[in-house]
């Protein structure tokens, strides 16, 4: 067994796995936070995806020991209890899910491309999801999803830029 | 005829109409929904499946000695260990039987062999790697057509003396004669063979289960991804033996449906076998692999169709032939008097008077199935044919697909329209949705845009799909699955304080059931949305019902919802008539209140009823506010729409890119319009994807060509085309609520939109048929026989 130390969601954990086990079972299994799914054994689907050191990984194709000294964000830690990310708000307004077994893996992916651009056009962020399924949707509205989240984020940096102390 | 709807309530009642915002997603969204693989029980067990590679072969031998020896390994279950119980066979839903495990012969690749059950995930894998299996590999039937030749080897010795062949049965439907003269008499004939590959529905979530035996309580708990959990339940009590009082079927959330989740595949039956055995919970969850390899298909028709007309382009007959490719065997999920499922609405939105439709099923080594890929029974296969049949012809002849389209359709007056092979249509206006659709897309000026293209050599194409659907299984006179009536159900409860729960006997893989069967409660009763809890799944509380599938859920639970609630008004009529002191015949219902005739201000909200149900009830009357509907529908209901696609075909690569698609689709009255756009969405890109990309082919040894997600194509955001949606609202005139089900039907009419266009693309080339999916391979295969050069 392997001892693998880690900060998810913001809380130091330590995990003995063997060597073999994947990422993605050490955050459902033995930490419990089963809002990461598991949709393929071929890192096509995107279900599984986490952002690790911030950058979003899918965690069936990362092994927990290459996790050790990292920080790991889940869905379960993308908004403060009770409260949504803009991304998840979206979501929810546009419709931008139907049976939401994809969806915490589309908002990581989206969540990765928006800290990278803050105002994509559609295009690019059909290319960001290239590695996500969903097969309810018809991404239509995950788009839109993504498209408003940008919006309300600029607005919400615009705002808090302005409301900042001088 | 029922008219439109019109809005009757506030956005804060949230009835029909308005798009409210779904009740079930805040837990999605956060993570926090509950799937299958979700769930972990105390001591639960996890159970694993050895498969074949073969695709026929017998089993001369199953070791389990090492795979015993693996850590955490707790047993091994072989087709021997079930035949002991008489477990190794189950039926079908069609009828037919099906290995839970093979005894002697393993009849395609990646069946089931054994089950190994260990302490966790990892162990029952070592242990499954270590249960040697020795095989002797047979010869393989691939091809449907071989098998039916004299010299194929018997798939399936099993059957009756009588039927020692591989031919399952013979389905027809029409006047043969009457076919075959029109096809004789006409002016202009045409034939063409149309296949219509092996698809797999592949929702995110593949199947599982878990299965918990309780042996002091003698209860068995069954949670899993069903779509149809009830005849789950019987079936179970059926097959076991277990009472069906102590079983519970939970279906918990469920991660995309589209039909695969309808069948019983032999890993739920395994669970259960597994946590009999060791009393305790087993999980079985499959892998990508095993879900494309093992679950039922969907599709896999070679159909030959003949069609006559007059040489002005007015379609006088119809003839298809069919042979269905079942596999090993009959799995379909049809209604006990469909093998072919309704096959037989291949007359599709036209007007003409002679049709015949034969179906032949076949059994080969492939896995079983049939089940629906997010359709209605079938209709996908028909709707594909008619609609390519009609787009030859106009080609043939010269017309524009539109015109010919319009010559035929059956127009909105001859409604109800009873078609040649027997169906009865309610209500549809066909040239209202194709106009809509052709001046949203700006259809003359495509026209003329493409011939200039072509003049310059470059390859444009315009595709038109005018379909009609047929769903809302069924009237009991006709549809049974097994033998169960094909009714479905609501029971509501309204509780003293005015708030409400209901349960229905349908379940939902997505399609926002939370919130639109509130609505229905909301348009009826004038409850907030926000007031009123959906539940479902569970079989101890839900009352029965068949599932959803086969866009069923709005057209038959929806409307026993809309009768459990007029059921609940007619008692708060009486209950309102005894606070308000008036005879019950002089009340009026507006806006969730009953009020005295002409003096609105006498009045009582359906609040102030439900409280007085409980506190105050007239002497003689049943205290408590609640109804429970069983609606047997009196007829199917036929969603139509027309779509028009263009597509641009790169002349270096073969690439087809789908550059504009306008869908108008008629579902009659609307519940969400929201839910409605994106089951539409979804829909299209369902009907996309087999359009372009996905195939499950197999080799000449039954190897399984596209067996994992490097293979199987399945569209993502940057191939899926932004759609354009248009509606027309034509109400059913018998569904309490006008409504007629719309998760299926973009799946349905997209295909033949798509192929259409692009044989318009190529037909100067001489092309006339072009079998989805219409790869860059195929279609730069053809680009250089015909002698086209990027």
């Amino acid at each position: 067994m392997e001892s693998v130390a880690l900060v998810v969601n913001g809380v130091a954990r330590t995990v003995e796995v063997e060597p073999r086990r994947l990422l993605v079972q050490l955050i459902r299994e033995d930490l419990g936070l089963t809002g990461t799914h598991v949709g393929c054994d071929t890192s096509q689907c995107g279900a599984c995806t986490v952002h690790m050191d911030g950058v979003a990984v899918k965690s069936c194709t990362v092994l927990a020991v290459q996790a050790d000294g990292s920080s790991v964000t889940t869905i379960e830690g993308m908004a403060p209890e009770g409260g949504l990310h803009p991304l998840q708000a979206a979501f929810w307004e546009k419709h931008g899910l139907q049976c939401g077994f994809c969806t915490p893996g589309m908002i990581m992916t989206a969540a990765d491309l928006l800290a990278s651009d803050t105002d994509p056009d559609d295009d690019a962020i059909r290319h960001a999801l290239e590695g996500n399924f969903c097969r309810c949707t018809g991404y239509h509205n995950i788009v839109a999803a993504i498209r408003e989240a940008a919006n309300k984020m600029q607005v919400g940096a615009a705002t808090s830029a302005e409301g900042a102390p001088r | 005829m029922a008219t439109e709807m019109q809005r009757q309530t506030t956005p804060e009642v949230g009835g029909m109409g308005h798009s409210v915002k779904r009740k079930e997603d805040p837990r999605f969204i956060r993570g926090a929904g509950q799937f299958i693989d979700d769930l972990v029980l105390p001591g639960m067990l996890w159970l694993d499946i050895v498969r074949s590679p073969y695709a026929h072969a017998t089993i001369k031998s199953i070791d389990a000695s090492e795979a015993l020896k693996v850590p955490g390994v707790a047993a091994v279950i072989t087709g021997a260990d079930l035949e002991k119980a008489g477990l190794h066979w189950m039926p079908t839903l069609a009828g037919d039987k099906q290995m839970v495990l093979p005894t002697h012969t393993v009849m395609y690749q990646s069946q089931e062999v054994a089950a190994v059950v260990a302490t966790s995930r990892y162990a029952a894998a070592d242990g499954v790697a270590a249960v040697m299996v020795d095989y002797e590999p047979l010869e393989v039937v691939v091809d449907p057509h071989k098998a039916l030749l004299p010299d194929a080897p018997v798939l399936r010795p099993d059957r009756a003396a009588d039927k020692q062949n591989n031919h399952i049965w013979h389905w027809e439907s029409g006047d043969r004669a009457a076919a075959d003269a029109g096809l004789a008499a006409a002016e202009h004939r045409i034939s063409e063979d149309i296949y219509i590959p092996r698809i797999h529905v592949a929702s995110i979530e593949t199947c599982g289960c878990v299965a918990d035996w309780d042996a002091i309580r003698g209860q068995m708990t069954l949670h899993m991804t069903s779509q149809a959990p009830h005849v789950i339940r019987t079936v179970l009590a059926l097959v076991s033996g277990l009472p069906e009082q102590n079983i519970r079927v939970k279906t918990h959330d469920i991660g995309g449906g589209f039909g695969g989740k309808v069948p019983v595949y032999p890993g739920y039956v395994l669970a259960v076998v597994a946590s009999l055995t060791t009393g305790k919970p087993v999980k079985w969850i499959e892998d990508r692999s095993e879900n494309l390899q093992a679950d039922s298909f969907a599709r896999d028709y070679h159909i030959h169709a003949e069609m006559g007309a007059t040489n002005a382009g007015k379609i006088t007959s119809l003839k298809v032939s069919t042979i269905a490719d079942h596999g090993y065997t009959d799995a379909a999920a049809d209604p006990s008097k469909f093998p072919a499922g309704l096959f037989n609405v291949i007359t599709g939105s036209y007007d003409f008077p002679n049709a015949f439709v034969e179906v032949d099923g076949v059994y080969t080594n492939k896995p079983p199935g049939g089940v629906a890929y997010r359709c209605s029974f079938r209709v996908t296969e028909a709707v594909h044919a008619i609609e390519r049949m009609v787009d030859i012809l106009a080609h043939d002849l010269d017309i524009d697909p539109a015109k010919i389209r319009m010559d035929n359709f059956i127009q909105p007056e001859q409604m109800p329209y009873k078609t040649p092979t027997g169906w009865e249509y309610d209500s549809g206006d066909y040239p209202r949705a194709l106009k809509l659709a052709m001046d949203m897309i700006g259809y003359d000026d495509l026209r003329k845009e493409q011939a200039e293209k072509r003049a310059r050599g470059e390859l444009m194409g315009i595709g038109i799909s005018s379909f009609t659907e047929i769903v809302g299984a069924g009237p009991s006179h006709d549809f049974d699955i097994i033998g169960l009536k094909m009714f479905d159900s609501c029971e509501i409860r309204v509780h003293p304080t005015g708030k409400v729960l209901a349960r229905i006997g349908v379940q939902t893989q997505g399609q926002g059931h939370e919130t639109t069967f509130a609505q229905i409660i909301a348009e009826e009763l004038g409850f907030p949305v926000a007031d009123i809890k959906i539940e479902y799944g569970d079989t101890d509380t839900a009352p029965y019902g068949l599932g959803t599938y086969a866009s069923r859920s709005t057209p038959v639970a929806g409307a026993a919802t809309a009768m459990a609630a007029r059921k609940i008004k007619e008692k708060a009529r009486h209950l309102a008539a005894h606070l308000l002191e008036a005879n019950p015949d002089d009340l009026v219902w507006t806006n969730g209140k009953w009020s005295v005739k002409g003096s609105p201000d006498r009045s009582k909200t359906i609040q102030e009823i439900a409280f007085a149900a409980y506190t105050n009830h007239p002497q003689g009357m049943e205290p408590g506010l609640e109804a429970v509907d069983y609606y047997d529908p009196p007829n199917l209901t036929f969603p139509f729409g027309s779509y028009i696609c263009v597509v641009d075909i790169d002349k270096g690569t073969g690439q087809v890119t789908v550059r504009r698609f306008v869908a108008v689709d008629d579902c009659g009255n609307i519940i969400n319009p929201m839910i409605v756009d994106g089951q539409i969405h979804g829909g299209l890109t369902m009907g996309f994807a087999p359009s372009l990309l996905e195939s499950m082919t197999y080799d000449e040894n039954g190897n399984n060509l596209a067996g994992t997600f490097m293979d199987y194509l399945l569209p993502t955001a940057v191939e899926t085309p932004a759609w354009e949606l248009g509606k027309t609202t034509t109400p059913s005139p018998h569904h309490p609520i006008g409504a007629k089900g719309v998760g299926e039907s973009a799946t349905v009419g997209a295909p033949p939109a798509i192929a259409n266009a692009v044989v318009d693309a190529l037909w100067h080339l001489g092309v006339r048929n072009i079998d989805i999916p219409l790869t860059p391979q195929k279609i730069w295969a053809i680009l250089r026989e015909k002698g086209v050069t990027a």
